[in-house]
């Protein structure tokens, strides 16, 4: 028996990512991180979570493992299983025991879609024993103190039935996230598409419109992503009234109604 | 006088003396000497056989919603016959009925009269646009551009009160539908702006008392719109670029001599003062026609509303300030000392700090004191003391109990339209349905029913533990959790055979989970009294318990009401509200009322139960008898209305199914609910047994 692990190499960033901070989230993340103690990221959908992610492990100079969580992720999607080839049985190490062995960052992307019994494998990480029991091999892992862990999710939009545990959310230092401030956000959408000041700070504008109809029909307003994505399909060529119903309209809602109140907003603003 | 039988052998016309028979049969109740149906059935008895078929026909189904209306129906219909396209015929007489409905019968006979109007508006339909259409979009498209949350409401006059927006329910002044619909979006942004860029800032009675200085103050008046428009014009340019363009296709140029006027208002800094200078400037000069997008300025409209939006809001600011205060700290609120930053921010945001420190201020609060600066343009410094613990200010809405308790009025109540089948149409925002609280009753029922009834109970808790999801082992999957032992010797040994090597090899467990939305409503009119009541609410009872085990969601509403306009839904079960004392106690109050309105129940459960995601959606009903109520719900039109709710119930995804111990129910339910989904019970003692027999049955 063998134990098969990708090389923690391939997920060091490298580049680094392009990041506005918005308060003090860097240094607190850090903080954090140095007193190993797990971190939390709220907020909305496309406001800079993974993001920011990508850029402390640039700077904490780690690897970053991301598991986008979803509802049929097991404990074993985690931990890890045998696999089996001609002969023998190969054990391989899920995402967060890879983690933990080359001490990177594991983040767990929209934690609250995963299974209930799922989330539980990460608590005797999450408090001060930090270990990672591997049931199926007998290994109790301890975490090196390189090993960061944080969890996403979005409290807005989730249902009832999905709500993360006291227990869970109690280990965890909580960072919340929140659209950008206009000028900030127009610098983003500058930034990441090149469409100009000028029809950056039109479609922040834009933004914040269909952010006025979060509860009126709307579950979420336009995100910053969206906007990035309008404001790369318009600095293509594409119509600004185009570019902003397909981009933004079509992706938010079907509701019809919805839809031809969000075109005549990019129609008044262009 | 005709015979039926005469009436099918010859399609010949009906004589003017046939009609008149009919007629006078049909419109008897309000027939007089002086009142007869000659003239009408003179001018009908040029008509050709089918029109004449057609017009008794509707005077007949009128005759039952009002006899009057339809003698005067009888009197205008043959012009209206000759007049109008057969498709636009029908919506005349609608048109009629629903204004009837909502207004009484003067207007209703008004429209009959004037059937060349409608027509005629009917011709114009093609470009006509209406605010039925046009509102749903304009409100969510105002309510994105900023400012507090506005109404649109049909008005014979184009103004806001700055609360509400009103314009023409219908615009036929362009030459294409689209740009009618256009030209309410302009309208309603141009009413949006009026309050957002500033007119009406401060005090809007002092406009006036400007303007009376002049000779002609009406002319002062107009002057002041006119340029007030330029300068909101300029504003919107600035905001939204886009919509100016096709506002300017369709403004009219303003007098050359304004130039220099427009100049200064249409920079940024120019404020409602900037107006009333350029007003006294240019009061000799020329008077343009208004723009095809102005209203009128109605400041007595504006100053009440604001007045009372005023007073509401700065208790409303207080009380929130109280209470963000005792949260922060447990010092009397008194003692603390709110300031704000001194500059609002282009959206009217306010930075709200206390004792120095900034604050995170809560949506509502934020919106709150946005709007306070949108009518004052600060947060005045009275406003900003916190109210104590006994500062409690009645927030000046009226709640759905206090309905009977002073003068009507529909506020908090929500609106649905109701099935008339003699019309074939729906008569609109005909019920008036409230959510009403049940008051708990905590009594001995509830241990009482689960003593009586222990021996079922625990059955039942079986029988459900049984349906719950439960972890089902998949063997032979391509991936999962554990290694399939079985099906790896298998592969082996079809290796050492030199067969190829079978890669489903691994078990995965895998949850069926429960997905079920269920809604309970429950008849509580006067005819349950006694034992069904008791039934009722054992069956509540137990079926909540077994419930809790299943995990299922579910809610419970007790439905009755007297008349339209007070219909009541009972709250016992929210969708979210856990099963717990408060709830028992609540199923234990279910007391009998009053009548049993069944369609607008079923339409409100059903809006509820969209409102929830689940994979399925069942609504029950656990009733005694048919629909029925004080003002005509009764027979065929409950029937029919009923089951017209249910249709739409089906056409949203949901199933509906009926427990009755109606004995006559099978003549009527079937029809109503399908041969299958309605099940009867003949001894409501059995009702608690039954029914989760039922569920069990509907859900697995």
């Amino acid at each position: 028996m063998k134990t098969r692990a990708l090389q923690p190499e391939s997920f060091l960033i490298t580049q680094e990512p392009y990041y506005e901070a918005q308060g003090e989230e860097i240094s607190l993340f850090e903080n954090a991180y140095r007193n190993l103690i797990p971190v939390l990221l709220k907020g909305p959908t496309g406001c800079g979570k993974t993001r920011f992610m990508e850029h402390m492990a640039w700077r904490l100079k780690r690897p970053l493992i991301t598991v986008s969580c979803h509802d049929d992720l097991t404990a074993s999607d985690l931990v890890g299983r045998y696999l089996i080839t001609a002969d023998q049985t190969v054990w391989m190490d899920g995402p967060l025991a890879q983690a933990v062995r080359c001490g990177g960052i594991c983040y767990l992307d929209e934690v609250v879609e995963a299974r209930k019994d799922t989330t539980v494998v990460i608590h005797p990480l999450a408090d001060d024993r930090r270990l990672l029991p591997i049931e199926k091999t007998g290994e109790v892992l301890a975490a090196p103190a390189e090993f960061g862990l944080a969890i996403s999710y979005n409290p807005g939009y989730q249902s009832v039935l999905k709500d993360l545990k006291q227990s869970t959310r109690q280990r965890f230092v909580a960072l919340e996230f929140h659209y950008p401030s206009p000028e900030l956000e127009q610098k983003i959408v500058d930034h990441e598409s090149g469409v100009g000041a000028e029809r950056a700070a039109k479609l922040v504008r834009f933004a914040a419109m269909t952010r006025n109809l979060k509860g009126s029909g709307l579950e979420e307003g336009a995100s910053t992503r969206l906007l990035v994505h309008a404001a790369k399909l318009m600095v293509s060529g594409v119509s600004a009234p185009y570019a902003c119903q397909s981009a933004v309209a079509q992706a938010l809602t079907d509701d019809a109604e919805m839809i031809a109140a969000i075109n005549e907003l990019s129609r008044s603003l262009f | 006088m005709a015979t039926p039988g005469d009436q099918t052998n010859t399609q010949d016309a009906l004589t003017v003396a046939e009609l008149e028979d009919r007629l006078d049969e049909m419109l008897d109740a309000v027939l007089s000497i002086r009142r007869s149906t000659t003239a009408a059935a003179t001018a009908l008895a040029r008509l050709a056989r089918p029109d004449q078929d057609y017009a008794c026909h509707w005077v007949e189904v009128i005759a039952k919603t009002n006899p009057e209306l339809a003698f005067h129906f009888a009197s205008h219909v043959t012009a209206a016959l000759t007049r109008m396209r057969s498709e636009d015929r029908e919506a005349w007489i609608i048109e009629a009925m629903d204004t009837y409905d909502r207004l009484g019968l003067y207007p209703a006979v008004a429209i009959l009269a004037d059937a060349e109007s409608f027509a005629a508006a009917r011709d114009g339909q093609a470009r006509t646009a209406t605010l039925e259409t046009t509102a749903p979009m304009l409100e969510l498209f105002l309510q994105a551009l900023s400012g507090r949350r506005l109404k649109i409401a049909p008005g014979e006059r184009i103004y806001t009160d700055t609360t509400t927006l009103f314009l023409p329910a219908r615009l036929a002044i362009l030459p294409t539908r689209e740009a009618n619909r256009m030209l309410y979006k302009i309208m309603a942004t141009h009413l949006w702006a009026q309050g957002w860029f500033g007119t009406f800032r401060k005090d809007p009675l002092s406009l006036r008392s400007e303007w009376e200085r002049y000779a002609e103050p009406e002319r002062a008046a107009r002057l002041f719109y006119a340029l007030e428009t330029i300068r909101l014009d300029a504003c919107l340019e600035r905001e939204l670029p886009g919509l100016y363009r096709e506002l300017r296709t369709l403004r009219a140029d303003a007098p050359p001599q304004w130039a220099d006027a427009g100049r200064r208002l249409a920079q940024k800094d120019a404020s409602v003062e900037d107006t009333q200078r350029a007003v006294a400037a240019l009061y000799e000069g020329p008077l343009p026609q208004a723009q095809i997008y102005q209203g009128i300025l109605d400041l007595d409209a504006v100053a009440q509303a604001m007045n009372e939006r005023i007073e509401q809001e700065r208790a409303a600011l207080r009380n929130a300030l109280g209470k963000l205060a005792r949260e922060h700290a447990g010092m009397a609120p008194q003692e603390r000392q709110f300031t704000v930053s001194n500059d609002p921010g282009p959206e009217g945001t306010v930075q709200l700090m206390l004792d120095g420190q900034p604050l995170v201020t809560p949506p509502d609060v934020q919106n709150l004191m946005k709007s306070i600066v949108q009518d004052l343009g600060d947060i005045p410094d009275e406003y900003l003391v916190a109210a104590g613990d006994g500062g409690y200010a009645p927030d000046g809405e009226k709640r759905a109990d206090d309905v009977w308790k002073g003068t009507y009025h529909e506020d908090g109540a929500f609106l649905y339209n109701e099935w008339d089948h003699r019309r074939e149409h729906y008569r609109k925002d005909w019920c008036v349905l409230r959510e009403v609280e049940v008051h708990p009753v905590h009594d001995g029922f509830v241990a009482d029913t689960l003593r009586k009834y222990a021996g079922l109970s625990a059955r039942l808790r079986k029988t459900f533990e049984a349906l719950r999801g439960e972890n089902a082992v998949q063997k032979r999957q391509k991936n999962g959790d554990d290694i399939d032992f079985d099906a790896l010797v298998d592969a082996l040994a079809d290796l050492k055979c030199g067969r190829e090597l079978n890669d489903r090899l691994f078990l995965r467990s895998r949850r069926t989970a429960r997905n079920i939305a269920v809604m309970f409503m429950v008849d509580m009119s006067g005819s349950t009294k006694g034992w069904i009541n008791d039934a009722e609410r054992e069956s509540l009872l137990l079926l909540s318990e077994a419930l809790e085990i299943l995990g299922d969601r579910y809610a419970i509403y007790g439905f009755s009401g007297t008349t339209r306009k007070r219909c009541e839904l009972y709250r016992i079960k929210e969708f979210t509200e856990p099963y717990g004392d408060p709830v028992r106690a609540r199923i234990s109050g279910i007391r009998p009322q009053d009548y049993t309105r069944m369609g607008v129940a079923i339409r409100h459960l059903c809006r509820l139960l969209n409102g929830v995601d689940a994979r399925t959606k069942l609504l029950i009903t656990l009733s005694d008898g048919k629909p029925d109520d004080y003002d005509g719900y009764r027979g065929e039109y409950g029937i029919e209305d009923t089951r017209q709710a249910l249709l739409e119930a089906k056409r949203g995804g949901i199933h509906a199914f009926c427990i009755t111990i109606d004995h006559d129910a099978r003549d009527y339910l079937p029809h109503m609910y399908g041969p299958a989904n309605y099940v009867l019970i003949d001894d409501v003692r059995k009702l608690p047994l039954k029914i989760s027999d039922i569920y069990r049955h509907l859900t697995s």
